[in-house]
């Protein structure tokens, strides 16, 4: 019961991942990180197959700064870029013979444009560009307050206001306790993380 | 196909030469070529002849059944755990050393597979050695712990069976504990346990751990823990095997029987009140 939440707003992306690291029926981490900081302005969060999410995330990471350094820090990826990337990483993946089980979210803030960006893939190699998204459980509690409550021009403020709706809701109903949110948010600024 | 490639491809122009790119090249080359069954999944055939819960006939009955603890606290990392092995409903062992010592100020603990633990923490003991010497430096636990992640990761799928944790003090780090499993899981921790008993020695362990315990009380923590294990689970048991790894290195505190140190954990301090017995 891995929870993946992801909001934009008018000037920034938030990105939240449950702290809790399962196996069985223990919990053998409570602030584990599902995130990964691929660029300045580029985030991802993932879940599915353990073993796979870090290996899958590691090596996106490792070839987006490659294409960082190779332009001498000058260009960096943009996040539909990135998102494009990982896509085309997993459509590779999905038809080796041991694919990566592999869900994530994509956010990021992109500089030249001056617009948040927000990409849901799953491992299927399945892309959307949305204005908020979740994976698992997540969806079926989160997507139907998102849809009532969400505007595309809504402030940092509303956004955390919206995250912290969808955890409650998250703690009320969902029958294992995913021991809370790490969340951080993209803007213009960067990346960084925030309490909720 | 690698061969053919190498073979008519031009040779690389390296800032390197031999010996020093063989210096700077620190991926363990495990490359054992181990033999496989000639059928398409290797898994699949290992669960039809190993499967014992459905299949108690299996040719193949796999060492399974355990308890593993290991934990942080101020005076270091303390290591835990029993010494039962187990094929199916048959006590293989009550003598297994479950505490491997990879170097002497690193441990790991065996839980799964005593096989694949065995020989896949053996085989971290000599990469760790070899980075030692070609680093001329001693490896940071998180390093040594990844190199294994790495490794089983590369068979996942195939039948590997082995949840480890990896202790050890470096000047870096300090004292640091990883948990490493054959799905490729690797995490940073303070507290884990593993094995068939794990859910006991958490409930004893969680309740009474603080990181400022004395080494006297970690130790005595640790013991109990895996004596509530034992108690509990009929796939644990023999002995409580306890090291602690303190800067210095690692020091063993004794392989003792459960057997009497239950009886006298029940007569002194009056727990296991569910055991009844007229002397």
């Amino acid at each position: 019961m891995e929870v993946l939440l992801g909001i934009t707003g008018k000037d920034f992306t938030l990105i939240a991942a449950s702290k809790a690291a399962m196996r069985g029926v223990t919990i053998l981490k409570a602030t584990d990180d599902k995130t990964k900081t691929l660029n300045s302005h580029t985030m991802m969060a993932y879940s599915g197959e353990s073993g796979d999410t870090v290996q899958f995330a590691e090596y996106i990471q490792a070839n987006v700064q490659l294409y960082g350094m190779r332009n001498n820090s000058n260009w960096q990826l943009s996040p539909s870029a990135v998102a494009s990337l990982i896509r085309h990483e997993l459509a590779r993946s999905l038809r080796s013979r041991n694919p990566y089980h592999v869900n994530l979210l994509v956010g990021g803030f992109d500089v030249t444009e001056n617009k948040p960006h927000l990409y849901w893939l799953d491992y299927l190699a399945a892309q959307a560009s949305l204005p908020y998204a979740a994976h698992g459980y997540a969806q079926y509690y989160c997507l139907s307050i998102l849809d009532k409550h969400h505007h595309p021009d809504i402030d940092l403020e509303k956004g955390i206001e919206l995250l912290k709706m969808c955890r409650d809701e998250l703690i009320n109903r969902l029958p294992i306790d995913f021991k809370g949110l790490l969340v951080k948010v993209i803007t213009a600024d960067g990346i960084r993380e925030i309490e909720l | 196909m690698d061969a053919l490639v190498a073979r008519y491809a031009s040779p690389q122009d390296s800032f390197y030469d031999d010996d020093e790119q063989s210096i700077l090249d620190t991926r363990p080359s495990h490359d054992h070529a181990f033999a496989l069954p000639p059928i398409a999944q290797p898994s699949a055939f290992l669960r039809a002849v190993t499967d014992d819960h459905k299949n108690p006939e299996c040719p193949i009955k796999l060492a399974h059944g355990t308890t593993t603890l290991a934990f942080r606290f101020q005076g270091g990392i303390v290591v835990a755990t029993d010494s039962r092995a187990t094929a199916g409903n048959w006590i293989a062992s009550q003598t297994v050393k479950k505490v491997i010592e990879i170097n002497d100020k690193m441990l790991g603990t065996m839980a799964g597979g005593a096989a694949d633990c065995q020989f896949w923490l053996n085989y971290l003991g000599m990469e760790c050695r070899l980075h030692e010497l070609r680093h001329k430096r001693r490896i940071t636990v998180a390093a040594a712990s990844k190199i294994l992640a790495n490794i089983v990761y590369s068979y996942k799928g195939m039948g590997l069976s082995m949840g480890t944790m990896i202790a050890g003090v470096t000047a870096q780090e300090g004292p640091a504990l990883y948990y490493v499993d054959s799905d490729g899981t690797r995490l940073q921790g303070d507290l884990f346990c593993v094995g068939s008993g794990q859910t006991f020695a958490y409930g004893v362990l969680d309740r009474e751990y603080r990181y400022d315990l004395t080494t006297e009380e970690a130790l005595a923590l640790g013991s109990r823990s895996i004596l509530a294990a034992t108690h509990r689970d009929a796939y644990s048991g023999g002995s409580i095997n306890l090291y602690h790894v303190k800067e210095e290195g690692w020091v063993k505190h004794g392989f003792t029987d459960t057997h009497p140190v239950f009886w006298k954990t029940k007569q002194e301090k009056g727990e296991f009140s569910n055991v009844t017995v007229d002397f």
